[in-house]
């Protein structure tokens, strides 16, 4: 076994392959429509299932019917989730679903089931607190020091209201699954974000030994947070190709139901004091929050955000209950709504001051947990976003369409997850690197060979890479941006043993011991004297019969110096706001973040980027709109569940800090943390450019106009 | 609600004009024995036919054939069946995706007689006899088309799930406008979504593939 040192990563000098700008290695299957994913799983025996959901927000099944659909010719399978007597909590909650030759002829079938409901009285709209009666569960208040005092003495105070909308997660490719339930095990499709961990949910729930069910999912379409479990509707599916002979079934969610029910981000609303003293210091907080990620209240947002050092707070939190789908991670739980509320009224407060708001964020970093972070980052996006130039103070740009600047933090843990690789060195000089994990397209392939090609010395070319079964070595969901610390390090370990038992073959050879030797340039060679050396093929051949195959774990307590947890970023936005339409216009993004040793930088920047534009949506386009007269939602679709476009995006800008210092950390997964402060950091830039604060996003023309009007939208 | 500003529509067609379906056409390739044929199809599609019942075809599966890629393939549909389920479902080509089913979203982009359709608001019987061009016709096996390569290059995706149908826009849209600007990728490109947010890879991609295509690389 190698010691613990030899697993570090090669100083940043001496590396070949991390830390290089390589092109993601699924790009080119994935750009010409030859890439798999579950969706498009096909083949000539296939049935279709299709899923109907509850078409009330709270309701009471009286009776079911589905004696007209298992009549008609090319349906093989029908599977009830639902009895007479079952309560239904929300809208698109799993009725029945029905398997059939073809997919028409399974929404024929869906159409043709009848079932009787009694309705029941809902609550769908959580704006309102006072209108949600009982539905609302008080967190018990929590005070540090005396904020009573605290706000008395202060010489500046704001009081404001912010809100922030449920989002659904709208993975472009839906939640679904095709499943074959075989006399040999159940093999299954799914689209997932843990491919190690979701063949035993499935199992679990249809209560059959774990290790009969088979995964297999190359490529997913999008996750977000959303797709961990086996869900209802992967349990039906299976049982719908069980009671269909045991053809493979496929079942993906229709769009309306994707909206629905497969996921929400929980939403944000609070009634926020804050107060600072002559200097701008912020010494006392108060908040009364309250937010709904549906049926099971919601969670409470971690505020004040980031400056959780303010001497003197009072919190209080509801977690309201909603008859709507329930609530999953989302890129980053409760972080960019506690963002949002903080960074808003942080904002408004700095107004007060007459401060700019960069001066009056970069005075207050004492109270985080990361002070010289945060003040290095604010310095670098100020220099990048030419801020000392740009910012006016509020509302005084000129002209029917304005422009403003404005501001925003965020942090994140990361980590490692755990995770298991096994490397295999064959005698022809083969590799196989394998690891029950998976892609969501933030790269985890690609870095997994950066890695296995480093320490092997070889090109990317030669890495065999095996992942998305859960047959091969188990490795944590992808969630919490842990995946890319997780990987990396067990990929390491395994890796370094491998080539252990590699040099142990090759020395006597060389005439040397084994830690006299190296792997560089495709070849075994003394260290420090290319002209001793193997090529690696030559090597792998003094192998006996049996090829190497060693094992790496990366043990989430214990990262050993690969992996670590914790950063923080400051983000700026810059926008123009069209007075006359209410139209905001991105012009430029900046985001600085932390993220400790970057193993792709392309690819990194990539997943700022697409993080960055994820909080454009949520700040100008996106909400869940619910209509509490009739409980449903209105926008379960995509014309009017908006997304951002190619053309309104502006510029963005994203830089990692690969200074040695934060280098040295070991990796850091960053899927999290760029998409927290982008919603704050726009509002706080509308907010400049327009003189007064939209109390609510997605800043939409109508909020945007009332807001200049002094209404409420 | 609306805080999109509208998107210009350039060279896109998101509603189809819906085509005059050629009775005489489909009869013919339908061959005698379709068994789906109603007496009123037959004698309206005669010639100097009297007044007759309006025509009606399905409800069960017709084959018809499409030209897809160069090549004719015949395939049973039901009438109402769109030709992006006629290709996933029924043919096994799924480079193509489905996401939103109802043209918002771009996912299910092909070319269509030289034109960027969304192939979840065309029903197959209507693409008979017209020229579709689909992700998989792109590039024979082992090669790649330049836009597929220059969104490599630039790391214009990610999950990968709306890729295929931007690739096609993007190709379609540099054959109209071999010479684009950046605002104009902006506009041309603006019928197509992408959840895990990267355009700021694409922007950059179609310019790249813009020029490679110019130097020659059209026809990979
Ligand atoms: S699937 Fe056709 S436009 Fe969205
Ligand atoms: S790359 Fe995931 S939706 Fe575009």
């Amino acid at each position: 076994m190698p010691n613990v040192s030899d697993y570090q990563w090669p100083p940043m000098e001496t590396r070949k392959v991390i830390g290089k700008r390589i092109s993601r290695v699924d790009g080119l299957p994935k750009a010409s429509g030859r890439a798999k994913y579950a969706y498009d799983f096909y083949r000539k025996d296939l049935l279709f299932g299709v899923l109907v959901g509850c078409p009330y927000a709270h309701a009471r099944v009286k009776s079911i019917d589905d004696s007209a659909a298992k009549a008609m010719k090319g349906v093989t399978a029908i599977e009830w989730s639902v009895k007479p007597g079952s309560e239904l909590q929300w809208q698109g909650q799993e009725i029945v679903a029905v398997a059939a030759e073809t997919e028409e002829t399974a929404r024929d079938a869906a159409r043709a089931i009848k079932v009787e409901y009694e309705v029941l009285p809902h609550v769908v709209r959580e704006d309102d607190l006072a209108a949600v009666g009982n539905r609302a569960k008080a967190a018990g208040e929590q005070v540090t020091g005396d904020p009573d005092t605290a706000f008395k003495s202060a010489a500046q105070v704001h009081e404001g209201f912010y809100h922030i909308p449920v989002l659904t997660h709208c993975c472009l490719e839906a939640h679904g699954q095709t499943v074959e339930w075989t006399p040999n095990g159940i093999n299954y499709w799914p689209s997932t974000q843990g491919v190690s961990t979701v063949g035993g949910d499935l199992a679990q729930n249809l209560n059959v030994p774990a290790n009969t069910v088979h995964v297999d999912m190359q490529n997913v379409g999008g996750g977000f947070g959303s797709k961990f479990s086996a869900d209802h509707w992967g349990v039906m599916c299976a049982n719908l190709s069980k009671n269909s002979g045991g053809r493979p079934v496929k079942m993906m969610l229709e769009r309306n139901l994707e909206l629905m029910t497969a996921g929400n981000r929980p939403s944000g609303f609070a009634q926020i004091k804050v107060a600072a003293d002559q200097d701008g210091k912020i010494v006392a907080w108060q908040s009364k929050s309250w937010a709904t990620g549906g049926i099971g209240g919601g969670g409470a947002p971690p505020i004040p955000y980031v400056f959780t050092n303010i001497p003197h707070v009072r919190l209080n939190h509801s977690a309201v209950a909603t008859n709507c789908g329930g609530s999953r991670a989302w890129r980053a739980p409760n972080h960019p709504q506690a963002s949002y509320l903080t960074c808003s009224a942080l904002d408004d407060l700095a107004h007060k001051l007459n401060m700019d708001p960069v001066e009056f964020f970069d005075k207050n970093f004492e109270l985080t947990a990361r002070a010289d972070t945060y003040k290095w980052q604010i310095r670098k996006a100020a220099e990048l976003m030419e801020w000392a130039s740009k910012y006016k103070p509020r509302g005084s740009s000129p002209g029917p369409v304005k422009s403003g600047v404005g501001l925003a933090v965020c942090t994140w843990g990361g980590g490692g997850h755990t995770s298991n690789c096994l490397a295999t060195i064959n005698r022809d000089g083969s590799v196989v690197i394998e690891l029950g994990t998976q892609d969501l397209g933030v790269g985890a392939r690609t870095i997994i060979m950066q890695v296995a090609a480093e320490t092997y010395g070889l090109p990317l070319s030669m890495i065999d890479l095996r992942i998305g079964k859960n047959s091969y070595p188990v490795s944590g969901p992808s969630g919490g941006s842990t995946t890319s610390g997780g990987v990396s390090s067990s990929t390491r370990k395994a890796t370094v043993n491998a080539l252990e038992k590699l040099y142990e073959a090759v020395a006597p050879s060389l005439g040397v011991q084994p830690n006299q030797l190296q792997a560089v340039d495709a070849r075994i060679q003394v260290k420090g004297d290319p002209s001793k050396a193997i090529p690696w093929k030559q090597a792998c051949a003094k192998l006996g019969t049996t090829p190497i195959q060693e094992k790496g774990f990366n043990d989430q307590r214990r990262p050993e110096g690969l992996n670590a947890s914790g950063v923080g970023g400051v983000q700026m936005a810059e926008v123009s706001v069209d007075t006359e339409t209410g139209i905001v216009r991105m012009k430029k993004f900046v985001a600085v973040q932390d993220v400790g040793l970057v193993l792709n930088p392309k690819l990194a920047e990539s997943q700022m980027n697409g993080a960055v534009i994820m909080g454009i949506c949520g700040a100008l386009l996106e909400e869940r709109v619910m209509d509490q007269q009739t409980g449903k939602m209105l926008n379960a679709d995509m014309e009017f569940y908006k997304l951002a476009g190619i053309g309104d995006v502006g510029e963005i800008v994203s830089v990692l800090d690969m200074r040695p210092t934060t280098d040295k950390r070991g990796v850091i997964g960053i899927g999290e943390p760029c998409a927290v402060g982008v919603v704050a950091a726009i509002a706080n830039a509308v907010t400049n450019a327009i003189g007064v604060r939209v109390s609510g996003v997605p800043m939409t023309p109508n909020r945007v106009l009332a807001a200049l009007e002094g209404r409420t939208a | 609600m609306s805080a999109k500003p509208p998107r210009p529509p350039v060279d896109r067609e998101t509603k189809p004009k819906r085509s005059n379906f050629s009775r005489r056409g489909f009869i013919q390739g339908l061959g005698v024995g379709g068994g789906v044929l109603s007496g009123g199809l037959l004698e309206t599609a005669l010639p100097n036919a009297a007044e007759a019942a309006p025509a009606t075809i399905g409800p069960d599966p017709v084959t018809i054939t499409l030209r897809l890629n160069g090549k004719s393939t015949q395939v049973a549909v039901e009438p109402r069946t769109t030709l992006l389920d006629a290709l996933r479902n029924r043919l096994g080509m799924t480079g193509v995706k489905r996401v939103c089913d109802r043209g918002a979203c771009g996912a299910c982009t092909m070319i269509i007689n030289g034109k960027v359709m969304y192939g979840c608001t065309v029903l197959a019987i209507d693409a008979q006899g017209k020229n579709i061009e689909t992700i998989e016709g792109l590039a024979p096996e082992g090669k790649y088309h330049p836009v597929s390569e220059a969104f490599v290059n630039n790391d214009a995706q990610q999950c990968g799930f709306c890729t295929p149908g931007f690739v096609m826009a993007a190709k379609n849209f540099i054959d109209l406008h071999p010479d684009p600007t950046l605002e104009d990728v902006e506009k041309g490109l603006g019928g197509n979504f992408c959840r895990c947010g990267t355009y700021v890879g694409i922007r950059p991609a179609v310019l790249e593939a813009a020029k490679k295509m110019k130097g020659g690389a059209r026809n990979a």
